[in-house]
């Protein structure tokens, strides 16, 4: 434990400096955390511009009632891959991305804990995510991403998409896994002399949660996936109800995966939240020891709740209830968050840089989730509900509004520190105006489709009642939010090269990743600062003021420049 | 701008109990004009009608919390905007606020818990059928047996079976025999009689579905292996159509279902109409049989397909 411990900084003495390696194979055998963290940036962005390429076609064979754009087969198809690709593909590999890049800068450490197994645990999500995607040559999965038996068995779905599903699972699990025991390893034992948990970052803390959850939730959705594979090839009957199995099994454990993922996929970008509110707000979080709880209680309630997927399944009522006084008791901890967000904001000086605009238009459009969640919790309005376009919105407010906005105010808050370079402001601006306002008009008005009798996952529907008009809302918006989405991808491109240099600290930042350069060098810091506060950017920044004022040249501390603001 | 720039509390309550009272105004006793576009269909079935009053009372407090969270997050931006001279207080937290919320929060949640459990029961628990309803009094045949039961424990049951893609109903007990063989038996279209209340004993024989129609009340789900219950009771005729709601295969959105409420004397009308015409092809299938059997039919192909 790299606490309070006093002892002797350990003497290196450099005799040659290797230069830092460069080319393809330099890529293909790092092991530095940096490195994998922008291969799991990189490669989860391109998953998301496929994944959001299928939404766009599926949005487009519902612009018109009838439509013949794409037969059953392939819509099927469609909505699988989509669903399949943004969770398994994008939302969890690019926080696993943040994780690898920021825990160790964060937390004032040299690398991951374990970095040759960060490097596999990026190859196997990489090769899970090739998997999957090769199997659109041949017939690509089409049971929806719950993979439902017995629609997902071979007697209905003989094909071998359920096959590469089970694949994609098994190895983008694997690779969560091994991740996950890494940042909780890494985020326990390497953190910088005067780290303390009531010092961590809210970040880290939300990587913390991320990780346990993994590590909870994978190996049953494993087991689950085995017993699909073994029932499809191996004559067994575990999900057959005819031979002594049980259909509903299936439903059991994979929403005991399931739930805990949507917290997996949502607990870091509110990390993300809390690292930036802060930072424009000119302020100290608002009740940083409420938020951390908030996010373990989260955690905790989350493993609880699963049975709020199954309300209209044949569940003995008390169950039922008991999952749905559950799913109430998470929306305290989650609402906890959003005040304290609120209350981070009250009376600060909001800078409205980019980071910012997407945290908090992130929390406005989760704030919507977040409350079409409490109408879903409700058992008897899910009878209703469940299975329809508001579920689809509900989900999407939650993983649009909250993930997705998250991880895209992360792109722009640290994409200075990982390139160097800043993103342009104007072109970040304009992606949020069109992001927000397609996110609101793709999704609010699927509540009413919902509302209107609209299941979800039907290829067609009639050209009764309003359907038709809500559902052409509904692709104008999603063309707007792909162009927003569009917008960002060309700026983080053009910036690579047009962007204004950054500087080590271009935020005026709270966190130990701002001490280094930017990009930070191999080994990360020369030399790890005392952390005295959850603010250690403050306290250094602080006393290098004193220093100057006092007459003191201010010290060059490690490889981090120090930038002297008044 | 300087602190003391402040709104006037009473303008602001008087125009947030305006805003409030328009907006029951607004939704109360319109059901049926928003439903389908904020509230869920309903006016077919009791069922339904509970739910729809639920949710609405549910989107009351939604949006009391929805403008009061946006309203502030809003609020909070405008004001505290960076500019000139403006030194953000540092504050760290403030602990009865905090615990405030929490309370807060826990409260609305205990009492929307509490009014789902007052509403239950009129949800789930099918009531008597009403007075103009079929007289299923000395009907034996139409007792339920099932987990659902109205109070005087008479009600007209079906069974809805799942098939990859289409509803299948059975009249269960309308034949006589006790075993249920020659039950009678529709697809696509079920037709009910009104003001009675009837059980639906959702099963399926293949993969998941999900029987669905949005004005009669909610969904349940036809697991195979397991008996799902449902229950509505039509007080007015009319057709009332819905769809499975439950991904089940490249059919999924052609699996429609109908169900026609008719009174009840044209209800008995049609059910000895089909029981008439099932009889009748079982006994043409039973003298087939016996042609057959006996070895003194014409021995063409033609005459053993349609007899």
């Amino acid at each position: 434990m790299a606490t309070a411990v006093l002892r002797p900084a350990p003497q290196i003495v450099a005799h040659r400096v290797e230069p830092e390696p460069r080319g393809l194979m330099s890529w293909l055998t790092t092991t530095d955390h940096k490195r994998i963290g922008i291969l799991y940036l990189v490669t989860s962005f391109v998953f998301f511009i496929l994944g959001g390429t299928e939404a766009l076609v599926i949005r487009l064979q519902l612009a018109a009632a009838n439509n013949t754009l794409v037969t059953p087969e392939v819509y099927n198809q469609l909505f699988t891959m989509h669903g399949t690709t943004m969770v398994f593909l994008f939302i969890v590999p690019v926080l696993a991305g943040f994780g690898n890049y920021f825990v160790p800068l964060m937390i004032g450490a040299r690398d991951m804990a374990f970095p040759r197994l960060n490097a596999l645990s990026y190859w196997l999500f990489l090769f899970g995510g090739i998997v999957l995607y090769a199997s659109i040559f041949w017939s690509p999965p089409e049971a929806g991403w719950i993979s439902t038996v017995p629609l997902a068995t071979s007697t209905y779905l003989p094909s071998g998409g359920v096959d590469a599903w089970i694949y994609l699972v098994h190895l983008t699990g694997i690779a969560s896994l091994i991740g996950a025991i890494n940042f909780y390893v890494t985020i326990a034992n390497m953190r910088a002399p005067g780290m303390s948990w009531s010092r961590l970052p809210l970040f880290i803390w939300s990587i913390m949660a991320y990780s346990l959850l993994l590590i909870i939730a994978i190996p049953v959705i494993a087991g689950a996936v085995t017993m699909l594979l073994l029932d499809r090839h191996f004559g067994t009957h575990f999900f057959d109800s005819a031979n002594g199995g049980s259909a509903l099994l299936w439903q059991n454990l994979f929403w005991f995966f399931g739930h805990p993922e949507v917290y997996i996929l949502i607990l870091p970008s509110f990390g993300i939240f809390s690292e930036i509110l802060p930072v424009f707000a000119r302020k100290p979080i608002f009740g940083y020891k409420a938020i951390a709880a908030a996010t373990i209680m989260i955690s905790f309630l989350g493993l609880l709740v699963w049975v709020h997927h199954m309300f209209t399944t044949p569940t003995p009522l008390v169950i039922i209830v008991f999952a749905m006084i559950s799913s109430f008791l998470i929306a305290v901890p989650t609402g906890i968050k959003i005040f304290n967000w609120i209350g981070t904001l009250w009376q600060g000086s909001i800078e409205f840089r980019t980071p910012l605009i997407f945290s908090v238009g992130g929390i406005a459009l989760f704030t919507i989730g977040g409350i079409s969640g409490v109408f879903l919790a409700i058992f008897p309005v899910d009878w209703q509900l469940s299975d329809t376009y508001f579920v689809v919105a509900h989900i999407h407010f939650v993983l649009v509004g909250g993930s997705v906005f998250g991880i895209v105010a992360g792109v722009y808050y640290w994409y200075p520190k990982i390139t160097g370079r800043m993103m342009s402001e104007s072109l970040g601006k304009w992606s949020f105006w069109l992001m927000f306002w397609g996110t609101l008009i793709t999704f609010m008005i699927q509540h009413s489709l919902g509302l209107d009798g609209m299941p979800r996952r039907v290829y067609e529907y009639a050209a009764v009642g309003n359907l038709q008009l809500y559902n052409q809302i509904s692709t104008v918006g999603s063309w707007i939010l792909g162009a927003g989405v569009l917008l960002t991808v060309i700026n983080v491109w053009r910036s690579l090269s047009h962007g204004a240099i950054a500087g080590p600290d271009p935020w005026r930042a709270n966190t130990l990743e701002w001490f280094t350069t930017s990009p930070p060098p191999v080994n990360n810091f020369d030399e790890i600062p005392r952390v005295r506060s959850l603010e250690p950017m403050k306290d250094i920044r602080r006393e290098v003021e004193r220093q100057a004022k006092t007459g003191t040249r201010a010290r060059r501390r490690g490889a981090g420049e120090v930038k002297v603001t008044t | 701008m300087r602190r003391s720039a402040h709104i006037k509390p009473p303008s602001r309550r008087a125009s947030l109990l305006a805003v409030s009272l328009a907006l029951s105004l607004f939704l109360a006793g319109a059901q049926s004009a928003f439903a389908g576009s904020i509230l869920p269909q309903s006016g077919g079935s009791p069922t339904a009608n509970h739910i729809s009053n639920l949710y609405s009372i549910t989107l009351y407090i939604a949006i009391v919390i929805f403008i009061g969270v946006e309203g502030t997050l809003l609020y909070c931006l405008f004001r505290f905007r960076a500019k000139r001279g403006r030194v953000a207080k540092q504050l760290h937290g403030n602990t009865k606020l905090e615990i405030g919320w929490t309370f807060g929060a826990a409260a609305i949640l205990v009492a929307l818990a509490a009014l789902t459990f007052v509403d239950l029961h009129s949800i789930r628990d099918p009531s008597n059928s009403g007075p103009g309803g079929l007289d299923l009094s000395n009907g034996v045949q139409y007792e339920t047996t099932g987990a659902l039961k109205p109070p005087n424990g008479r009600a007209l049951t079906i069974q809805v079976n799942g098939i990859q893609y289409l509803w299948r109903y059975t009249y269960v007990g309308a034949s006589g025999n006790p075993t249920g063989l020659g039950d009678p038996y529709t697809t696509y279209d079920m037709v009910v009689p009104t003001n009675t209340t009837v059980i639906l004993k959702v099963v399926s024989q293949d993969v998941v579905h999900e029987w669905w129609i949005p004005e009669l009340g909610g969904k349940v789900q036809a697991v195979p292996g397991y008996t799902n219950y449902t229950w509505f009771k039509i007080p007015k005729a009319g057709t009332y159509t819905g769809q499975c709601s439950f991904l089940c295969g490249r059919g999924h959105a052609r699996m429609i279902a109908e169900v026609t409420a008719v009174s009840p004397a044209k209800y008995e009308r049609w059910l000895s109409r089909l029981s008439a015409n099932l009889k009748a092809a079982d006994a043409n299938a039973a003298r087939c049989r016996a042609v057959l059997a006996s070895g003194q039919g014409p021995t063409s192909v033609a005459f053993t397909k349609n007899c």
